[in-house]
C-alpha cells in the first residue's frame, strides 16, 4: 500500500516535470514560426489610435493600422503608404493625396478616402477628447473644429470627390507635413466597426478587442490577454502582405527585471530597455546584443523663476554651468546617453543643431553666482529639486546636489513625489526646480522650442520673453526651411542665455535585440514599422 | 450553523460598504488623477474626457453614482486600460492569483505541519532548534530576495524551470514556493507550540496509557487540537496569499491580480481601484467566515456558543 503510493507520488513528479521538459525557447519558436517576441515593458493604455499617447501604444499599433504615408525605419524618409502617390500645389498648402487600390481593411473593406474624413472628424471632435488632436491642427480649420468654434465640418480643409482621393488643405505650407502623416493620430479607423460599438465620440468602447477589431495595418490583432499578452497576426489583406516576412508578433509587457531575465533564457527577440545595473555584464558577456538608439527626446531640469534666487538669470546660468553633464552620463547612466549643451537634440529634423552651447564652466559659474550677490553661496537661500520617485531619478538629483554644493558652496535638498502627485505639485507650479523630460512629437525642432512659449500649457517654468515668443511665431509661417531653422537658432540662443529650463542629457532608447533579429534599424523616433524585420537562425 | 452563516453574510454588507465610501474618499483625496499625464492635455479636452467618466459631477453625486452601479453589479470601465471593464480584468487575472494561492497555501501547509509536528516531538533536541532556525529564516526572507534566488539556483543554474511565465505547469512551483515558504514556516511555528501545548494534556496521557502506538497518538489525538490555532491563521493567510502576490507575480510574470491591485493606485485607476478593493474585501470576508465553520467542525464546544 505504501509502496502504492510513493510510486504515484514519483510518477506525478516526473510527470510534472516533463510536461515543462520541451522547453523550447521563444526565440526558436518564433524563428521557425516567423513571429517575433517582443518585451514592450509594460501593458498597453489602449490600441485606439485617436486615444492613445504613448511609445508602448505606438510599438503595437504601428502593427495595427497604416497612414497615408509611413516612414522608411532606416533611412527616416517618407514612403507611400495607403496613398501611393501625392501632390503638392505650388503655395505648398494642398496636398492630393492618390489612393493604393489593393489598401484594404483587414474585414476586406476598402479603405477609402471617406474613412479617412471620418477618422479626422472623430479625432477633431471635441466630444471624443482625444489628448493629441493637435496634431492635425495644421490642417485648415482643424483647430477651430476641435475648439467648438465651428459646427460645421465640411468647414475643415479635408475633402474627398471621390473615393480614391483625398485633398488636405493646410493653414499654412507645412515642411514637416508629410513626417506628421506618419503619427498615429492621422491613422484611420474603420468607420462601421467605430458605428457599431459606441458611435463616433465613444470613448469608452470595446471595438479595440479581438474579434471586434479592424485595421488596415501588415498586422491584425488576433488575441489579447490583459497584462500577459497580445497576439498581432499577419494581415492577409494588407495592400502590400509580400512585403511582410513576418507571420505575427508577439507583445510581451513585461516589467523591469524580469524582462531582462526572460531575454537571456531565450524568450525575447527584443526587449523594452536595458537596466542601468545590467549595462557593465552586458558589456563584458554579450556586448552585441546592446542595442543604444539616440532617441529624439531631452532629460532638463524646469526651473520657477518666479521665486528668488531663480528668479535671476545669473543664478540660473550659474547652476547650469555647473553641471558636469559628462559625469552624469559616464558614470550613472552608463548608456552611452549624449551630455545635453542646448536644448533641442542634435540633428532635429535632418539637420537642426543648435550653435549656441552652454557648458561645464565651474569658473564662470562662480563669478556668476557671485555678481549675483552671492559669493561662494553665503546667504544663498536653501531650495528644492524636485523628481517622480525612481532610482535613476534620484541618482541624478544626487550627482548634481553634490556638484552644486562642491562648485558653488550652496546647499540644495531633495524631494520625491509618486508619479501622480509630482504631476499635480507641477501643474500648481509649486516647486523650485522639477525634474522633467520632453519628447518630440515629430521630427522637428518646434515640438521642442515651442515649449518656451510663454503661453504654452507645458511651461511651468514662469518665463515669459516676448522676443522669443515672436521668433517661434515667426517660425510658424516661414516657408523656407534653411531661414525657418536659422529662426529656430535665435530663439535657442536666447533660451540658453536665460535659461529657464537646464538641459541635461539627451535619451537614448537602449533595447536587447538577439541576433536572429534583421532589418531592425535605430532612428530617433522609435518608429519600426515590422515590414522591414526578419528573423535569420 | 445557518443562523451564523446569515448573521455573517448580514453583517459583511455595512463592512463593505465602509469600505466602498472609504476607499473614495480617500481615492478623491489623493493628489493628482487618472488623466494627469506627461504631456497635459488642453483643459477643454480634459474637461470632454472628465465628462465621459462623470468626473465633471460634483463629489457626492460620484458617489451616488457609483453606489449605484456598484448595487446593479456594474464596476465599470478601467480609466487606464481603454477598452478593458473592470470585471473583465478580474475575471481574467484573479483566477491566476487564485491558483498561485492556492499552491502556495498547499506549499505552506505540506511543509509547516510535518514541520511543526517534528519539532514538537524533537522538544529539546537539536533537531527541534535546526527546524525551528530554518522556519526562522524562512519567515525573515522576504519574496523579493526569495524569488530571485530560486530563479539563480532552479532557473538559470540548473535550468529546471523556466524564467517567467505562467503557462506549463512546472511554472507554478517557483513562485508558489516564494509565496508559501513564509507562511509555511509561520505555520511550523504555530503548529510546534499547538502540539507542545496538547501533548501535556490528560487525554493525550490517556492515550498513550491505553497503549496506542506513538503515531496513533500523535495523529489521530494530538494534531486535530494543535491545528486549532493554524486553521484559526489560515483565514488571514489566504487573504494575504491571494492579494499580496503583487511582487511575486512581478518577479514571475504572472498575469494574476496583484499588478492592477497595486498599480491601479499608482494610476489614479478609480474605478479599477474601487474594483479590486471590494473583490478582495468579499473574498477576505468569505474566507474568514469558512475558517469559523471549519473551526466549529474541528471543536464541538464552539458550535454551541453561538
Amino acid at each position: 500500500m505504501r509502496h502504492h503510493h510513493i510510486h504515484l507520488l514519483l510518477c506525478t513528479i516526473s510527470l510534472f516535470f516533463t510536461c515543462c521538459d520541451a522547453r523550447i525557447t521563444n526565440v526558436a519558436r518564433g524563428n521557425a514560426a516567423r513571429e517575433l517576441y517582443f518585451g514592450i515593458g509594460t501593458e498597453p493604455a489602449g490600441l485606439d489610435p485617436h486615444l492613445i499617447t504613448g511609445l508602448t501604444e505606438l510599438h503595437v499599433t504601428v502593427a495595427l493600422f497604416e497612414g497615408l504615408a509611413t516612414l522608411d525605419s532606416r533611412t527616416m524618409e517618407i514612403r507611400p503608404g495607403v496613398a501611393r502617390s501625392w501632390e503638392i500645389s505650388e503655395d505648398g498648402k494642398t496636398y492630393t493625396f492618390h489612393f493604393d487600390p489593393q489598401a484594404r481593411w483587414s474585414n476586406g473593406d476598402p479603405v477609402t478616402a471617406q474613412d479617412f474624413l471620418y477618422s479626422f472628424q472623430r479625432i477633431l471632435s471635441p466630444a471624443l477628447g482625444a489628448p493629441y488632436a493637435y496634431m492635425l491642427f495644421d490642417m485648415k480649420h482643424a483647430e477651430a473644429y476641435n475648439k467648438g468654434d465651428t459646427k460645421d465640418f465640411a468647414q475643415v480643409g479635408a475633402r474627398a470627390p471621390n473615393p480614391a482621393t483625398l485633398i488636405i488643405e493646410l493653414n499654412q505650407p507645412t515642411p514637416y507635413f508629410l513626417s506628421l502623416l506618419t503619427h498615429y493620430t492621422w491613422w484611420p479607423v474603420h468607420p462601421p466597426t467605430i458605428e457599431k460599438h459606441g458611435g463616433m465620440t465613444q470613448r469608452i468602447s470595446e471595438w479595440t478587442k479581438p474579434g471586434n477589431f479592424v485595421g488596415n495595418g501588415p498586422f491584425t490583432l488576433e488575441s489579447w490577454r490583459i497584462n500577459s499578452s497580445l497576439y498581432a497576426k499577419k494581415n492577409p489583406r494588407y495592400r502590400d502582405p509580400d512585403s511582410v516576412w513576418l507571420n505575427g508578433v508577439h507583445f510581451l509587457p513585461i516589467q523591469a527585471d524580469a524582462e531582462e531575465r526572460a531575454f537571456r533564457a531565450g524568450h525575447l527577440h527584443l526587449s523594452s530597455t536595458i537596466l542601468p545595473h545590467r549595462i557593465d555584464w552586458y558589456r563584458q558577456h554579450m556586448p552585441e546584443r546592446m542595442r543604444f538608439d539616440t532617441a529624439l527626446g531631452v532629460y532638463y531640469y524646469m526651473l520657477n523663476t518666479s521665486r528668488e534666487p531663480l528668479n535671476d538669470p545669473r543664478v540660473r546660468q550659474a547652476l547650469a554651468y555647473s553641471i558636469d553633464r559628462e559625469a552624469i552620463t559616464e558614470h550613472v547612466l552608463k548608456a552611452g546617453q549624449e551630455p545635453a549643451y542646448h536644448f533641442t537634440p542634435p540633428r532635429t529634423g535632418g539637420s537642426y543643431t543648435a550653435r549656441t552651447r552652454i557648458s561645464y564652466n565651474p569658473d564662470l559659474a562662480r563669478r556668476l553666482l557671485a555678481e549675483a550677490g552671492y559669493p561662494d553661496g553665503t546667504g544663498f537661500p536653501s531650495f528644492e529639486i524636485l523628481y517622480n520617485t525612481s532610482e535613476s531619478h534620484r541618482a541624478i538629483a544626487v550627482a548634481i546636489q553634490q556638484m552644486w554644493n562642491k562648485e558653488l558652496g550652496i546647499d540644495v535638498k531633495l524631494y520625491n513625489q509618486e508619479w501622480k502627485v509630482y504631476l499635480s505639485t507641477r501643474q500648481s507650479g509649486n516647486f523650485d526646480i522639477l525634474r522633467a523630460a520632453w519628447f518630440g512629437d515629430y521630427d522637428d525642432p518646434n515640438t521642442f522650442l515651442s515649449l518656451g512659449k510663454s503661453d504654452n500649457g507645458n511651461n511651468h517654468t514662469k518665463w515669459n520673453n516676448p522676443q522669443y515668443d515672436t521668433l517661434i511665431e515667426q517660425a510658424t509661417r516661414e516657408q523656407d526651411p534653411d531661414r525657418r531653422f536659422e529662426i529656430f537658432q535665435q530663439a535657442e540662443a536666447i533660451l540658453l542665455a536665460e535659461l529657464p529650463v537646464i538641459p541635461i542629457y539627451f535619451y537614448v532608447t537602449s533595447r536587447l535585440i538577439h541576433p536572429s533579429v534583421q532589418g531592425w534599424h535605430a532612428n530617433i523616433l522609435d518608429y519600426h514599422p515590422y515590414q522591414s524585420v526578419e528573423l535569420i537562425d | 450553523m445557518l443562523h451564523l452563516i446569515a448573521r455573517r453574510l448580514l453583517q459583511a454588507i455595512p463592512t463593505l460598504w465602509l469600505i466602498a465610501t472609504l476607499t473614495f474618499v480617500l481615492l478623491h483625496l489623493a493628489p493628482g488623477g487618472p488623466f494627469d499625464e506627461e504631456k497635459p492635455v488642453p483643459p477643454e479636452v480634459r474637461a470632454q474626457i472628465e465628462a465621459h467618466y462623470g468626473l465633471n459631477l460634483p463629489l457626492h453625486q460620484q458617489y451616488v453614482r457609483f453606489l449605484g452601479s456598484l448595487l446593479q453589479g456594474d464596476l465599470g470601465p478601467s480609466y487606464k486600460y481603454a477598452g478593458w471593464r473592470v470585471d473583465e480584468i478580474i475575471s481574467q487575472s484573479f483566477p491566476v492569483s487564485l491558483e498561485l494561492g492556492g499552491w502556495a497555501l498547499l506549499i505552506a501547509l505540506a511543509l509547516g505541519i510535518p514541520i511543526g509536528v517534528i519539532a514538537a516531538l524533537q522538544h529539546g533536541k537539536a533537531a527541534e532548534t535546526a527546524l525551528m532556525g530554518v522556519a526562522m529564516v524562512g519567515i525573515c526572507l522576504p519574496t523579493f530576495v526569495l524569488g530571485p534566488l530560486l530563479l539563480l539556483v532552479f532557473s538559470s543554474g540548473l535550468g529546471w524551470f523556466n524564467p517567467l511565465g505562467w503557462s506549463v505547469p512546472s511554472d507554478r512551483l517557483l513562485p508558489a514556493l516564494t509565496l508559501g515558504l513564509f507562511y509555511g514556516a509561520y505555520i511550523a511555528r504555530l503548529t510546534r507550540s499547538g502540539m507542545l501545548d496538547t501533548l501535556h494534556h490528560d487525554y493525550i496521557r490517556t492515550a498513550r496509557a491505553k497503549g496506542l502506538s506513538e503515531r496513533l497518538v500523535v495523529l489521530r489525538h494530538a494534531l486535530r487540537s494543535a491545528l486549532y490555532p493554524v486553521v484559526a491563521y489560515l483565514g488571514p493567510a489566504l487573504a494575504g496569499l491571494i492579494s499580496g502576490s503583487f511582487i511575486v507575480e512581478t518577479i514571475f510574470f504572472i498575469p494574476g491580480l496583484g499588478m492592477f491591485f497595486v498599480n491601479s493606485a499608482f494610476n489614479r485607476d478609480y474605478t479599477l481601484v474601487m474594483g479590486t478593493v471590494l473583490f478582495y474585501a468579499v473574498w477576505i470576508i468569505l474566507f474568514n467566515l469558512l475558517v469559523d465553520l471549519i473551526q466549529m467542525w474541528m471543536n464541538p464546544r464552539t458550535r454551541h456558543e453561538d
